[in-house]
């Protein structure tokens, strides 16, 4: 069980309420796939990914984008109950779309450097600790079920 | 992983745009990494390695130093940090996995104060520079 500070919840609550997560989600998601071109294997159907001006305009990666990250926001919720919350989405992602647990970790650095961009001074490092344990749970939970 | 050619254009317009506060850039990364990382201290039992510590904004003068150089002989980075690929690999032997680390803190600095500059493709050349490095300081390890 991961344990929380009171400080801790409170610069997760704090950053999260300023959060656009359809615009949040978009860039990261593209900057993943923009950053680590491999990960573009899951997304045959996507379209055109051919350059990063495709990948940032594609809709099909906003959209997706916007999923992913407000599927963060159950995290950010239930942050005392993580393995139970992202359950049935560890298993999905195990048995259903076969994707490394590595790319959760991936995905996790990504958002950091969006937030980093988008919050700049008040992205203190007190808080990048915080949002990178985050990151790191929620990769750790959505592996969990994976056999 | 192979710099291309527009990498390097990349990581050389980043390089000039931070200009001097390189050195800034570097203390805040240690900084941050030691917040975000705390087993990167180990590595430092001999500093003070709390925020605003001289020992660590000298040693992110370094730090930046180094990586200014890599940047200036992006071509050869290997032969550029020859010596600081010796370091490592026979005094120092910091596991590799931390140059990660220090890379992620890195971008992360680089994002809060030049947003702007870090567009998709920066981001994506400045993270293949920040691993080339890594690889050629772990190099020599076996």
């Amino acid at each position: 069980m991961v344990h929380w500070t009171a400080e801790e919840k409170q610069l997760i609550a704090s950053l999260w309420g300023k959060v656009n997560v359809e615009e949040c989600g978009a860039e990261a998601l593209a900057r993943l796939l923009i950053v680590y071109p491999w990960t573009q294997r899951f997304f045959d159907n996507f379209g055109n990914l051919s350059s990063p001006t495709a990948i940032i305009g594609n809709p099909k990666v906003r959209a997706h984008g916007k999923k992913v990250l407000t599927s963060f926001g159950e995290a950010v919720k239930n942050l005392e109950n993580l393995k139970a919350t992202y359950s049935k989405l560890s298993e999905l992602h195990c048995e259903k779309l076969h994707v490394d647990p590595e790319n959760f970790r991936l995905l996790g650095d990504i958002l950091i450097i969006v937030l980093a961009a988008h919050f700049t001074k008040d992205f203190t490092p007190a808080c990048q600790a915080t949002w990178q344990k985050l990151v790191g749970v929620v990769a750790h939970a959505l592996a969990y079920k994976y056999h | 992983m192979v710099l291309s050619g527009s990498d390097k254009t990349n990581v050389k317009g980043v390089f000039a745009k931070i200009g001097g506060q390189v050195e800034e850039y570097g203390a805040e990364a240690l900084e941050r990494m030691f917040a975000t990382y705390p087993p990167t201290k180990t590595y430092f039992p001999h500093f003070d390695v709390s925020p605003g510590s001289a020992q660590v904004k000298a040693h992110g003068k370094k730090v930046a130093a180094a990586l200014v150089e890599a940047a200036n002989h992006i071509d050869d980075i290997a032969t550029a940090l020859s010596k600081l690929s010796d370091l490592h690999a026979q005094k120092l032997r910091v596991d590799p996995v931390n140059f990660k680390l220090l890379g992620q803190c890195f971008l992360v600095v680089v994002a809060i104060h030049n947003p702007s500059v870090l567009t998709p493709e920066v981001h994506a050349s400045l993270d293949k520079f920040l691993c080339a490095v890594g690889s050629v300081l772990t190099a020599k390890y076996r």
